[in-house]
């Protein structure tokens, strides 16, 4: 308690509390949802969006999965226009960071039916706040299974009218389309 | 066409956000809409994410605007939109911080939470106790109960995160749930599982022996989640670590067996378990070459993991590293960077001095790419390889001076400056090329304290250089072009040049005199006082107060004079009285390694400083000598824990008893300790502590004067705690009418031993000769025979008896303990043991020697 012992510094802590933040940030590194749940990291909103300037700015050229950055250890991915981030202390398996963060991308991928991409993103945003709840609740890993995420934080099937989803989906096809066609 | 053409203009605004330049009190605004009914879920659903999105994005609400929207969303419970409902408890939650009177909405999360609706439950459970507090969540705890062996996984896990979340503020009550938490283990659901071990473990966490039980139980039928095996390994590990015993056998076993599992989180975790427990290489070797296939993945994530640990382990054993090699070869050009670095530094620190050049120009290809927390790691690697070869200090020392001149934070450059600096005073060679290469970087170095620091290393070492002029239009440099600080700390060193060179005094002079001008106070004040001294042309002086200048502990300097104000202001202060700074203890961290947590570095007379100061009189005492580690009085989980620290003084000891009363339903007043002392000993005062209320620590304090003799200082001391204990309410601490009854509570016996009563450290490099040079004083020297089967054993436990750190154990074949210290008082005492393992156990001959007999006496005594 008055000394740190080194030893037991080098173990991990026997702590259920093993999430310091998640966030999903734009392509110019922008935050579109974050969440921080260690009172002692990064308390201020000023100070989170500096880390996360900074965080984008060594991570949106080099695809390399894992960094660690201000004594955090950050995994992450992207598609298209957007990054996910899952922060844990450095001092933390970097796999059980790894596999929030699929459970993260999984569940936004299926709620988004695999249209993982901003415009799309802030189209359903309801659904991935309550994803974000779903997955970490004060930074425990609440849920892992992108399946079960979903389910409990999906709409349910008879809550979209049937006219509109459908009109949605076919200007999002048309839309597809039509984007390719102009690449090519 | 059209819809097209419309959507492209607002991609450019911002990529259609719509989101976008939201107006605070126009969501607000909006918010208002919640009244209406019926309700539109779709409508209200959009301005909740509204409000949540403007929340998420640091923007302020004031409490009146936040109870506002608060207020406006509880009306949205009357919908029945899942969709809409859950969004409600978002809201309830985030808003709940800065809004007031949030228990309105209990009874509404209540019924939600006993409801049918099982997607309303596990949702409204968490939302609920973010809202309660400990007098509210009495109401609830029937359900909670409930909800923790709930069939419905997503409930039983909400209640037992949610209960989790409450220990902290609750801890005795969450600790009634925890039956139904055990229970919740055997669930058949992964994470149920994993959090009800967690809340189990989190409300024994002081309890070690149902810790032990529990691991024990688990440990031999594995749970099915990933994520409660790794917690399960972490507990199995800390036990392991705490006891050193064979007893701690199956806790490795269960962990090795771990490294075989399917997860590869929990064959990492194991690994990382094993590596980082004080084994041999040998019992490491499993977990090394699991670590080994991770460093060849194809995830960068694995790939880190195991460089990573890799890389700790190369401080305990780099044979076991070494053994990895081609491995890290590998690596070195990944293109993760953080994982080239680890095993570039990796390789450096296990590698062949051959291997060196090559790796730096690996290093270099991509050292501008990597963050601050690496490039530290690469320049403590460098540092270590200019100890492990000397030879290669120009390369190194070019390298070093190159990452200078890069971009970098105050951090960084203070790493690598006190690399140069460990640099120039370990390898003489290298001197004069360091100092060079500090010399240059001061000229543009915007850190104020790493150019007083160097500074003060110019100071001291620049006078012993072939030319130590040439230092001196460096440093005189900063007088002219630099702040106050840096200005003094520039004067300073060149004052030590006048000192130590007399050839150069007379231009010093002319220096310190334009420095008299100064427009800082602390510039002009250092330039005369040393001018002065210079003047005097007294070596002692000069010597005394330039060159070879004490350092007391700043925090017991600031506290003696104190003291001495309110006490003697009229005597003169004695500086010698204040113990000096301690040597920076030897840095004995692992040679790659990100370090996040940062030990205290305050010291124990620090932190009780300000409490003793309390005590009535006990300025009379004198500075305090030592304060011992605690021990404690009773056992872990009893109604009252006292613990006992000593502070010695040089004639007093004040026993300091920290009790903690554990019952909510009392108070105990007028505390005080009965103790019974050794003869000889004295006990002065008592001050008792008036009132002890459940879970705040108090202190007993007892001043206890020592014998004459230092020989009977040893000796045994009972104690009971004394006290009058009033009944009170659990819930306000209000007490009860009446005057309370007195009680008594026995505590442990406890000893004053020779380790309490001197600061001890390990011998030196130059101890031969301090050995030497103290063969007049008088000795007292013994042979023992101890009853450890192992040398080892034995020597340890002599260091324990005599307050020796590990460290002063040294010899394979013949173990033998150089040390030495100072006991209270002021007599310096130095001990050497040579320890041979004879037929009939361990044979130790100990001899003691101080200019004070009797302390070497007590020594002796201390060991037979």
């Amino acid at each position: 308690m008055v000394q740190t012992n080194t030893m037991e510094g080098s173990l991990f802590e026997p702590t259920l509390y093993i999430i310091k933040g998640m966030c999903i940030l734009d392509n110019d590194g922008n935050r579109i949802l974050a969440k921080y749940y260690d009172k002692n990291v990064l308390p201020t909103a000023k100070e989170q969006k500096a880390f996360e300037k900074n965080l984008f700015n060594k991570t949106h050229r080099a695809n390399a999965e894992i960094i660690m950055l201000e004594g955090l250890t950050c995994v992450y991915k992207s598609n298209v226009d957007l990054f996910f981030y899952v922060m844990g202390s450095s001092h933390e398996n970097e796999l059980i960071l790894q596999s929030v963060l699929n459970a993260l991308y999984e569940s936004v991928s299926i709620l988004l039916r695999r249209n993982v991409e901003k415009r799309v993103l802030l189209d359903n945003l309801d659904a991935v706040m309550l994803a974000f709840d779903e997955i970490c609740d004060g930074g425990v890993i609440l849920d892992s299974d992108p399946g079960s995420v979903v389910s409990r934080a999906a709409l349910r099937a008879d809550d979209v009218p049937l006219a509109e989803q459908t009109v949605a989906q076919v200007l999002q096809s048309a839309k597809e389309q039509l984007k390719w066609s102009l690449l090519k | 066409m059209s819809v097209f053409k419309r959507d492209k203009k607002e991609e450019e605004e911002g990529g259609g956000n719509p989101y976008l330049n939201l107006d605070k009190t126009i969501v607000l605004q909006e918010s208002r809409y919640f009244n209406q009914t019926p309700v539109n879920p779709r409508k209200c659903s959009l301005i909740l994410t509204k409000i949540l999105y403007l929340l998420n994005q640091g923007e302020k609400f004031t409490t009146q605007e936040a109870t506002e929207a608060f207020f406006a969303t509880t009306k949205l419970f009357q919908s029945k939109d899942v969709m809409l409902r859950r969004m409600v408890y978002l809201c309830i939650k985030e808003l709940s911080t800065l809004a007031q009177d949030v228990i309105i909405v209990t009874s509404s999360l209540t019924k939600d939470m006993t409801g049918k609706e099982d997607l309303y439950r596990a949702a409204a459970i968490r939302a609920l106790c973010s809202i309660t507090d400990s007098t509210m969540l009495q109401a609830i705890e029937r359900y909670m109960k409930q909800a923790i062996v709930d069939k419905n996984p997503a409930v039983s896990s909400a209640a037992l995160v949610s209960a989790l979340h409450l220990s902290s503020t609750a801890p005795d009550l969450v600790r009634r749930w925890a039956n139904e938490a055990q229970e919740a283990i055997a669930s058949d659901n992964a994470m149920v599982s994993y959090h009800a071990l967690g809340v189990v473990a989190g409300s024994r966490k002081n309890d070690k022996l149902s810790t032990v039980k529990l691991v024990t139980r688990l440990g031999r039928s594995p749970l099915k989640s990933p994520y409660a095996l790794c917690l399960l390994i972490r507990l199995a590990a800390q036990l392991v670590e705490d006891d050193d015993s064979d007893a701690s056998q199956s806790y490795i076993d269960f962990i090795e067996c771990c490294l075989r599992h399917k997860s590869e989180m929990v064959i990492y975790e194991a690994a990382h378990a094993i590596v980082n427990l004080r084994k041999t290489a040998r019992d490491l070797a499993p977990a090394v070459s699991v670590l080994q296939l991770f460093c060849g993945s194809s995830k960068a994530s694995l790939r880190l993991a195991g460089a990573r640990t890799l890389a700790r382990l190369t401080a305990k054993h780099p044979t076991a590293v070494a053994a990895c090699a081609v491995d890290l070869e590998n690596l070195i050009s990944d293109p993760n960077r953080s994982v080239a670095t680890l095993a570039v530094t990796t390789l450096l620190a296990t590698g062949a001095e051959s291997s060196v050049d090559r790796l730096m120009k690996q290093i270099s290809s991509f050292v501008s790419e990597i963050s601050d927390e690496f490039k530290i790691v690469v320049v403590r690697a460098i540092r270590r390889l200019c100890t492990k070869f000397p030879r290669k200090h120009q390369s190194l020392a070019a390298f070093l001076a190159g990452m200078l001149r890069d971009e970098g934070g105050l951090e960084y450059k203070a790493a690598i400056a006190d690399a140069i600096i460990a640099l120039v005073e370990e390898n003489p060679e290298a001197k004069e090329t360091g100092l060079a290469h500090l010399c240059e970087f001061i000229e543009d170095c915007e850190h104020t304290a790493l150019a007083v620091r160097i500074l003060h290393l110019l100071g001291r070492e620049g006078p012993k250089s072939r030319q130590p002029s040439r230092y001196i239009r460096f440093i005189y440099n900063r007088v002219i072009l630099e702040s106050g600080p840096v200005r003094a700390a520039a004067v300073s060193a060149v004052a030590q040049f006048g000192a130590q060179r007399p050839e150069l005094l007379p231009n010093i002079r002319v220096l310190l005199n334009r420095c008299q001008m100064d427009d800082e106070d602390e510039v002009r004040d250092r330039a005369i006082y040393y001018s002065a001294i210079l003047d005097t042309s007294d070596q002692e002086l000069i010597n005394d107060y330039i060159v070879n200048v004490p350092k007391p502990n700043p925090v017991l300097l600031e506290k003696a004079l104190r003291d001495h104000l309110a006490t003697q202001p009229d005597k003169p202060f004695d500086l010698n009285a204040v113990p000096s700074e301690e040597e920076p203890k030897e840095n004995k961290e692992a040679p790659v390694e990100i370090e996040v947590r940062k030990p205290l570095h305050e010291s124990m007379e620090e932190m009780y400083s300000e409490q003793l100061s309390k005590i009535p009189g006990i300025e009379r005492a004198g500075p305090i000598f030592k304060t011992n580690l605690p021990i404690d009085l009773t056992e872990a989980e009893t109604e009252y824990r006292v613990k006992l620290l000593k502070h010695v003084y040089a004639r007093h000891v004040v026993l300091q008893f920290e009790c903690v009363n554990t019952l909510n339903d009392q108070i105990l007043e007028d505390v005080h300790v009965r103790l019974e002392v050794p003869p000889e000993y004295e006990i002065k005062s008592i001050v008792p502590c008036q009132k002890l209320v459940c879970d705040k620590p108090g202190s007993v304090f007892v001043v206890v004067e020592y014998p004459c003799a230092f020989l009977d200082s040893l000796g045994t001391f009972g104690a009971t705690l004394e006290f009058t204990v009033r009944d009170c309410d659990p819930n306000t601490g209000v007490p009860e009418p009446g005057d309370g009854y007195a009680d008594t509570y026995p505590l442990e016996e406890f000893d004053m031993g020779c380790s309490d009563q001197i600061r001890a450290r390990a011998a030196a490099d130059d101890w031969d000769q301090t050995w030497e040079r103290s063969s007049n004083a008088p000795q007292a020297s013994d042979t023992f025979v101890l009853p450890q089967n192992n040398a080892n054993d034995a020597a340890k436990a002599v260091c324990e008896h005599l307050g020796l750190p590990k460290a002063a154990i040294v010899g394979e074949a013949v173990k033998e303990i150089r040390g030495g210290g100072i006991f209270r008082g002021g007599a310096p005492v130095l001990v050497r043991a040579r320890l041979v393992l004879g037929p009939e156990g361990v044979t130790m001959q100990l001899a003691a020697r101080s200019p004070r007999e009797d302390v070497a006496q007590l020594l002796l005594a201390a060991v037979g």
